[in-house]
């Protein structure tokens, strides 16, 4: 690829496009934290393909000005996967959101991740139907009330990091709708990462399901029910920065430093690049209630990405057999001739 | 050879192997018709396969049969076979209803015991009295037991039978044992010992043949005088691959293809697995949504992009095929049809795809739709569909189906440059500033290809209208009327780059033949039986279904008599009713998963012109 000197600001990766969400619709956020990223990185829009599927989260390439392509429900992954193995050197991203992505895409996404292509999915999960105005999603919790749900729901939602991790993910990341400070710096991370990068984004829908993430994120409790993972850093938290996660048993636990004779050097050490995935998952699955929800990037594992090992394995088989046309190729089979 | 073996002199032959699904004999057929091709002989083959894998062990659903035609001038695997090879009486009895009267068949008395005739619901000692098949001649060879007897290793001798068929099937035709010895040794070089025992067998098989004093026939078959040049053998699936690897090749593109495994396309998606060496690009998706959604990827990123699939499969691709109209991108999709609906009957042929091909999507959504018409003809078709698809930036649906995908013939290894150009329809430097990517080419109505990497092109597509003039989302009313016309002129002007449709036969005759895909070299034998009795007839075959060429109707409507013949219920026949104006022509229907019988064509088109 040609060496790129041009420095890029986010106004770069605008489209004139007028951005048609709700007022106060966690989507912006995203948006926003999408263009300082792709900034930073320093790829060039046309360099970039931003791919979707359906839903209030599949708008969103409409309004990058990169290459960018609206499909169909559920299939974005598929899509995405189709142009990156097409051509490795785009930086491929999938804005998709907890519908799109874990119900009717819920395979391709899957199976993307067990490829692992080289992508950046942003999942956009709000635990509601926007677009269709309001019924339960994948991700809504045991008992939710919807449209669709008059009684409660009685079934118990998937957790993508759970999704993510099971499908053999080797990069999973959280963050904020509206953390426009953090968020950039995570996508970053993901578009470095080579392989599936999947970001949880807690979005709010200010239409349908109001509120629904405001006992973790709001200022007033969010130091105490969350904690930023960063690789090789104590998982430390808390207003004062005084609360720690330590290994207990087969669990984890958060303690207070100072108290119980617990001191800051039993607090454990974030480590994104274990291969071993279970202290990952438990991480990503604290829920807010005793130990705090995890943001930053929880997981990030180096493997063969899907694309560029197709290539090496087309650069193996060539270097062996030395047909390149069809007609070369058809003279080394059964052939007789015709005199 | 016996002095007293009376050879024929024939201009054709039909062979049938056939015996359980493991009997190889799928393998000892092929090899026949392979070196029968080497020494001349046109050939048309055609398996004919059970779904099971491997069927309980002689019976009636576990038959497995390999059918060839060789000779000159021959266009089907043939309706009846002058020779069957039937390694047990389940062979014998499925294969009952397909024997001339006078054929030969070769049993393996081996397995003709009484448990083996049970197998197959015979109820009696002597199954060829109990099928009515007294009159016809029968060696009788004890396979089993000459088989153990030539080689050591026991496992060996069993699995060798059908090469010991393919041998005494060699001394019957007078072929030399050097081509098929050279073909097992291709097949078997990885196993020394495997391939040893082998060529044993099939030397115990044809000295059989030439010691053995029985009073059959042998056969001596007119080769034909075909045009120079290098020659393979070819089924459908192959051509099909090779046809987009050529459009690959000649348009300077990456191939790619997303694929899921579906009976009897699978081969197309492995054929081009198997071409890493030409640089191709193989995905096997998940399923048949994402085989065709990850081509749209690719095709969207600039690759010329295909998905395969068959029947039930194309349903599934039905919402994403109707992304690929409304985004306008190149892509190409082959199905592959077979019986239906649902699961159907997996293995057998059938055109009952088409009305699903056509109209088989939401909204107001023309694709193209090609129809390849024989084995040889899928090479062609997808190189056609693919540079239709590139140059107007459209989905082109390819019909094949079971039929030609698993029939083979002699193939002339093509010279790409007696191929036309593929220009992919390109965004050009001269249309900026103010392109947008819904812009058209006025006169063929085709919007330009800017991919993903070009500077200054960068643009957002997708399944949501668009404005005509600005690319932008657009809900208004008598815009989308617009687009939707718009999209519907951009198929109907292909129509006008496409070769014009021929008349075979008398162009004077009352009645013309219409038949369209893989039915052809049926049609076409029928037409031509008929058209040697001395009766004029006129026919005619469609490859191009969607547009039809410009000048179908002109010519459907000069006869004062006309039928379609297709294997289903009449959907060529009601797409012709609703395109080509006053148009009711008789129909030929046959939906029986089996290629259409050449002599009941023969019947059933010389009722018509008697009527």
């Amino acid at each position: 690829m040609t060496t790129e000197t041009k420095i890029y600001e986010a106004k770069d990766f605008k489209s004139p496009q007028l951005v048609r969400w709700c007022p106060g619709c966690g989507d912006y956020g995203v948006l926003n934290s999408l263009h300082k990223a792709m900034s930073l990185m320093g790829i060039a829009p046309h360099r970039t393909a931003v791919i979707s599927g359906i839903g209030c989260s599949s708008r969103l390439p409409y309004y990058m000005n990169t290459y960018g392509f609206h499909t169909i429900h559920g299939r974005g992954a598929a899509v995405a996967t189709g142009v990156k193995v097409a051509n490795p050197e785009l930086s491929v991203w999938l804005s998709t959101g907890d519908g799109d992505c874990l119900a009717i895409g819920g395979n391709h996404f899957i199976h993307a991740v067990r490829r692992n292509i080289d992508i950046n999915v942003l999942l956009m999960n709000n635990k509601i139907y926007g677009l269709t105005k309001g019924q339960y999603s994948p991700t809504s919790d045991r008992g939710f009330v919807s449209k669709s749900s008059p009684y409660g729901t009685v079934e118990d939602p998937f957790r993508p990091a759970e999704l993510t991790i099971g499908a053999r993910g080797r990069f999973f990341a959280r963050t904020i709708d509206v953390d426009m400070k953090n968020s950039p710096e995570i996508m970053v991370a993901a578009a470095k990462h080579k392989g599936t990068s999947v970001i949880e984004v807690m979005l709010n829908c200010v239409i349908f399901n109001d509120g629904i993430y405001d006992g973790i994120v709001d200022k007033e409790w969010r130091a105490e029910r969350t904690i930023s993972l960063r690789h090789g850093e104590k998982m430390i938290f808390g207003a004062n920065n005084d609360k720690g996660l330590i290994q207990d048993g087969f669990g984890i636990k958060a303690v207070t430093i100072g108290e119980n004779g617990y001191t800051v050097d039993d607090i454990l050490v974030h480590d994104a690049h274990q291969e071993d995935p279970s202290l990952h998952l438990k991480l990503a699955l604290m829920d807010g209630s005793d130990l705090p929800v995890a943001l930053g990037v929880i997981r990030e594992v180096e493997a063969p990405a899907y694309a560029t090992e197709m290539e090496k394995q087309i650069a193996e088989v060539q270097a062996k057999k030395p047909q390149r046309t069809l007609k070369e190729f058809l003279m080394t089979g059964e052939i007789w001739e015709v005199k | 050879m016996k002095q007293d073996v009376m050879v024929k002199e024939v201009e054709h032959v039909v062979i049938r192997f056939s015996g359980d699904s493991g009997d190889g004999m799928q393998l000892a057929g092929s090899i026949f018709s392979n070196l029968s091709a080497e020494l001349g002989n046109e050939i048309i083959t055609f398996p004919d396969y059970p779904a099971e894998i491997r069927a309980p062990h002689g019976t009636l659903s576990g038959v497995s049969g390999f059918q060839v035609h060789l000779g000159k001038r021959i266009y089907t695997p043939g309706d009846k076979a002058d020779v069957l090879v039937a390694m047990n009486p389940a062979a014998l009895k499925v294969n009952a209803n397909f024997l001339k009267s006078d054929s030969v068949v070769i049993i393996d008395v081996d397995s003709f015991e009484k448990k083996d005739l049970e197998k197959a619901n015979f109820t009696s000692e002597n199954p060829f009295e109990e099928l009515g098949l007294s009159p016809i001649q029968v060696i009788a060879a004890p396979i089993t037991t000459l088989c153990k007897n030539a080689v050591d290793d026991q496992k060996q001798a069993t699995r060798g039978r059908n090469v010991f068929a393919l041998g005494l099937v060699c001394w019957l035709f007078n072929r030399p044992l050097g081509t098929a010895e050279h073909m097992l040794r291709a097949k078997f070089a990885k196993k020394p010992a495997v391939l040893d025992a082998n060529l044993t067998i099939l030397n115990a098989g044809y000295n059989y043949g030439s010691n053995i004093h029985a009073s059959v026939s042998t056969y001596r078959i007119e080769t034909l005088s075909a045009e120079k040049g290098f020659y393979t053998d070819v089924n459908g699936n192959k051509a099909t691959a090779y046809g987009l690897i050529a459009a690959a090749e000649k348009s300077g593109l990456q191939l790619f293809l997303g694929s899921y495994p579906i009976t009897p396309a699978t081969d197309i998606m492995q054929e081009l697995a198997a071409r890493k060496d030409l640089g191709v690009k193989v995905m096997q998706a998940e399923d048949e949504i994402a085989g065709i959604c990850s081509a749209i990827g690719a095709s969207f990123a600039g690759c010329l992009a295909a998905t395969s699939t068959s029947g039930p499969g194309l349903a599934l691709k039905s919402e994403a095929i109707g992304l690929a109209v409304i985004a306008e991108i190149p892509l190409v999709i082959v199905d592959v049809q077979r019986s239906g609906p649902s699961t159907g009957m997996p293995t057998k042929s059938e055109q009952t795809d088409l009305m699903q091909a056509l109209y088989g999507r939401n909204g107001e959504s023309p694709a193209v739709v090609i129809a390849a018409t024989s084995p040889t003809d899928c090479f062609d078709s997808a190189y056609w569909a693919s540079k239709i698809a590139l140059e107007h930036m459209t989905p082109v649906i390819l019909l094949t189906d079971g039929y030609i995908a698993n029939g083979s013939s002699a193939w002339k290894i093509p010279e790409l440059a007696d191929y036309p150009e593929i220009k992919p329809h390109y965004v050009t430097p001269d249309l900026q500033p103010g392109w947008t990517p819904y812009q058209r080419d006025e006169e063929t109505k085709v919007r330009y290809w800017a991919v993903p990497g070009m500077e200054g092109f960068a643009h957002r597509i997708g399944g949501l209208e668009k404005d005509y003039n600005t690319s932008v989302i657009s809900t208004d009313a008598a815009n989308h009327e617009l687009m939707t016309e718009t999209r519907q002129a951009k198929i109907d002007k292909i129509a006008g780059k496409l070769p014009l449709q021929e008349i075979i036969g008398d162009e004077d005759a009352d009645l013309i033949v219409i038949g369209w895909g893989g039915t052809y070299g049926h049609l076409c034998e029928a037409v031509e039986i008929i058209r040697k009795s001395g009766k004029k007839l006129a026919f005619t075959h469609f490859k191009y279904i969607n547009p039809l060429p410009r000048n179908a109707g002109e010519i459907l409507r000069k006869y004062k008599k006309a039928i379609v013949i297709e294997q289903n219920k009449g959907q060529f026949a009601n797409h012709l009713r609703s395109k080509v104006h006053g148009f009711n022509p008789y129909q030929f229907n046959r939906v029986k998963g089996q290629p259409f019988i050449v002599a009941r064509l023969v019947e059933e088109i010389t009722k018509l012109m008697e009527d």
